[in-house]
């Protein structure tokens, strides 16, 4: 069922009827351009959708979207203006890779985070292991023999003497 | 009155399971075998009576019972009979169902199968699956009920949401279930352990095949799930990290560092520890994600406020197991006796290897899907985690673990030597790198990174061979010898070769499918062609079609390769009459492990229509390496040495001997 909200999503994206998520009269005469304006869209979130970026999403809002990236474009902005033109009018809700920044912090580093807090788990497991049966091996001496054992092994010693 | 019947049934499980939460376990703490005796009979009690439960919905679904709310809002009399089936579990409470069928009878699978288990282990076993049963059931009986009535019963039904009804229903959940819910298996045996303060051999043999088990129908499921939404969603996507994806991806991710560590607890009685904590996260994530989709606390934070009993319902289950499995860790896992010593370079040091990055990557993916929320509700920020984020996250955690892939399971136990399993895998490096510099040539410098995404691919998998080819020594002993060893190889060796050449698969065609697709997007008339990656597509036109439940219009594609015709390609677009809701349905066209995608857009006025037309080379191996992963489990499984059980002392072992075959 995991599908199941993410087609309801849709749905709700797809109030005016199916259409494609691009359609060929959004696209920019250059080339160049227009792989810019696909590379930012898919950076982009469709606002109603869930977790969708306007590359993908057929809503209204999306198709809106990518028009005003391609506009910004043709203008002359760079990357970072398109960017930081969408982020002061919808909020960075509308990054789908959030920025860098101290509230962001902890969701960046929790990868990196995750995997310096296991090596030096496993290096602290493995030290301390190694000491402890190092020690036991060096301070232990061989355990004595109880009285019943020694006599046992006289026992067995004068038997074969015996023979 | 037979869906009263299935009502009752479903209130006297949940009785049985309070019974049997509670007195096999007095039992095993006191060493009463009546009381212990108990567990398997209730368990598979409780199997047949959701069994009933089930079949009565089922029953209803078929019948067109519009009585039943829950029929209503999900059926309609002109639906096909596969989708008034699979309707059964496409809404809320048939799913919950399904779910809680599949928890039950794997509960009966261990009292059962079971026998050559200590009792006192198989009895807390069962116990504590009958807790998570009891919290399920209870959960489905006080918000979720599928047998609620209407008085006056409406004459037809809303029909189910026409995206689901799709042969795709009548696979993806059930596989995904089976997953989910087969990771609580490893789970009671881990509480069960802790409970019992030992960790046995028996123990351990019996936690890897649950495992096997549940990680392949979980890949399966994922796999499943992704292709569906492939075909369906219409915009040739396999993998969004949708948090709703992602909360499937998670177990699969932490079930295949569990998969990973039993093999050395099984092996070398060392990880103990380590192992039980992570059979209680993997099952703790299924938890989380059943949370997540169920209480809609993902699409918005709205639909929670709406029907806030569900969400905090499962939110008390969820604090309820994991912070009590893991409380009972914290107090208990000291008991628990530290086994064999290994060296880093060993194969055991390649397993924690193994261990570490899946934690690490399912930690990135957890916090990752979780942040927005949390950040929400601190700070009210919104922001969104999408895509591109999880990408340069998670992609750079598989990167090593792939590399490290194929020396694993060369190194010896104990204490390994890094130069000659390196030497052994000479000819998969010389493979691999052949693969990078015929890519580069082929596609030229303009993108770096899919040569070497390519080569690590085929690194992976020619590693996988290797490591069979040396096993046997086929050059050393020559091909008669050799094929004879081969024949003779452990099953689970062959499990591991499968799936570790099933992963290589999956990752070549992530790689070449996305990296060299080719997309053309065009409004076309009839007559009109156009070409993607050397084929070309000419729209013939489109004509209206009738089906049982719905309106389409079908598009029509004649594809050609230099002239000669190669496929007829029919994209449509429907409307769903009950609903008037309007689906896309691609037309895919398999060329080799490549596919041709085509889907419809909106329709001009004067007959020309918006065409989406990608060519994905090698794309089904994605879903053909997943395959041949649970293949690989299934290989595992299947190893003798798991069938017979543990090892037993020699005396009762002569015992046994002696009793005449029957």
């Amino acid at each position: 069922m995991k599908r199941l909200l993410v087609c309801l999503s849709l749905v709700l994206c797809v109030l005016s009827g199916p259409s494609l998520a691009i359609s060929p009269d959004e696209i920019l005469e250059d080339p160049a351009l227009e792989t810019r304006a696909r590379a930012l869209s898919a950076e982009l979130r469709c606002m109603v959708c869930q977790n969708q970026s306007i590359d993908d999403s057929d809503a209204p809002l999306a198709k809106d979207l990518r028009v005003l990236v391609r506009e910004r474009l043709v203008a002359g902005d760079t990357d970072a203006q398109v960017i930081d033109f969408l982020v002061d009018r919808y909020g960075e809700f509308v990054l789908l890779k959030p920025r860098f920044a101290w509230h962001t912090f902890f969701l960046w580093a929790a990868g990196p985070l995750a995997l310096i807090a296991g090596i030096t788990a496993i290096v602290i497991t493995l030290r301390r292991r190694q000491s402890t049966t190092a020690a036991a091996g060096a301070n232990q001496p061989a355990p004595k023999l109880s009285a019943e054992e020694e006599e046992r092994l006289k026992a067995l010693l004068s038997s074969k003497d015996q023979s | 009155m037979l869906v009263e019947l299935g009502h009752y049934a479903l209130v006297l499980a949940f009785a049985l399971t309070l019974v049997v939460s509670v007195v096999p376990l007095w039992g095993a703490l006191n060493g009463d075998g009546r009381l212990m005796a108990v567990a398997t009979p209730v368990s598979v009690t409780v199997f047949f009576l959701v069994l009933v439960s089930f079949a009565v919905l089922t029953g209803a679904y078929v019948a067109s019972d519009f009585s039943v709310v829950n029929v209503y809002e999900n059926s309609h009399s002109a639906k096909p009979l596969l989708f008034k089936i699979t309707g059964v579990w496409g809404n809320h409470e048939g799913s919950m169902l399904l779910w809680v069928l599949i928890l039950v009878f794997f509960g009966a699978l261990v009292g059962v199968f079971g026998g050559n288990l200590p009792d006192d282990l198989r009895a807390t076993t069962l116990a504590v699956q009958g807790w998570i049963s009891a919290g399920f059931l209870l959960f489905m009986l006080a918000t979720s009920n599928p047998f609620n009535r209407y008085e006056n019963p409406p004459i037809e039904g809303n029909d189910l949401n026409p995206i689901l009804q799709d042969i795709g229903l009548a696979i993806h959940p059930p596989l995904l279930y089976v997953g989910y819910v087969g990771f609580s298996i490893t789970f009671s045996f881990a509480v069960a352990a802790l409970i019992l303060g030992r960790t046995d051999a028996a123990w351990a043999r019996w936690v890897r095949p649950w495992t096997l088990l549940a990680w392949s129908f979980l890949t399966l499921g994922i796999a499943m799930g992704s292709y569906w939404a492939y075909y369906e969603l219409g915009w040739g996507g396999w993998w969004f990290w949708d948090p709703v994806e992602n909360a499937s991806f998670m177990p699969w991710l932490a079930g295949t560092a569990l998969l990973h560590s039993a093999i050395v607890m099984e092996k070398r009685e060392a990880l103990k520890v380590w192992t039980v904590l992570l059979a209680i996260f993997t099952f703790s994530l299924s938890l989380l994600g059943a949370f997540l989709v169920r209480s809609g606390v993902l699409t918005s934070v709205h639909a929670f406020a709406t029907d806030p009993s569900r969400g905090v319902f499962i939110l008390g289950l969820l604090c309820l197991f994991i912070g009590g499995s893991l409380s009972l860790f914290a107090w208990r896992a000291p008991m628990l006796k530290q086994g064999g010593l290994f060296a880093p370079i060993s194969r055991e040091g390649g397993l924690v290897l193994n261990n570490l990055f899946l934690t690490a990557a399912t930690a990135a993916v957890l916090v990752g899907t979780l942040y927005p929320l949390v950040l929400d509700a601190i700070t009210g920020e919104m922001i969104s985690v999408g895509e591109p984020f999880f990408n340069l996250t998670f992609g750079p955690l598989m990167v090593p673990l792939l590399m490290a892939v194929p020396f694993g399971p060369i190194l010896a136990w104990k204490r390994g030597d890094l130069l000659a399993a390196s030497q052994r895998l000479y000819a998969a490096f010389g493979l691999a790198l052949l693969m990078t510099l015929f890519t580069f040539w082929l596609w030229g410098m303009e993108r770096v990174l899919a040569p070497l995404g390519v080569g690590l691919a085929v690194w992976v998998m020619a590693g996988a061979i290797s490591e069979i080819v040396t096993r046997v020594k086929f050059f050393e002993i020559g091909p008669k010898r050799g094929f004879a060893r081969l024949y003779g190889l452990p099953g689970s060796a062959w499990g591991t070769a499968t799936a570790h050449f099933g992963i290589g698969v999956t990752v070549l065609g992530i790689v070449t499918s996305s990296a060299f697709q080719e997309e053309q997007v065009r409004t076309m008339r009839p007559g009109d062609t156009v070409n993607v990656s050397g084929y070309e597509l000419t729209f013939d036109g489109a004509v209206p079609r009738r089906g049982p439940n719905f309106v389409e219009e079908v598009g029509h594609f004649t594809v050609r390769e230099g002239g000669a015709f190669v496929a007829e390609m029919e994209p449509s677009k429907r409307v769903y009459t009950a609903r008037q809701m309007p689906t896309t349905e691609a037309a895919i066209h398999t060329i080799g492990f490549s596919q041709v995608y085509v889907s419809l857009g909106e329709r001009r006025n004067d007959g020309a229509v918006d065409v989406r037309a990608y060519c994905k080379p090698l794309i089904t191996l994605i879903w053909i390496g997943c395959v041949i992963m649970a293949l690989g489990a299934a290989f595992s499984m299947a190893d003798r040495r798991l069938r017979v059980g543990a090892p037993k002392p020699a005396a009762k072992r002569k015992q046994s001997a002696s009793v005449p075959a029957e």
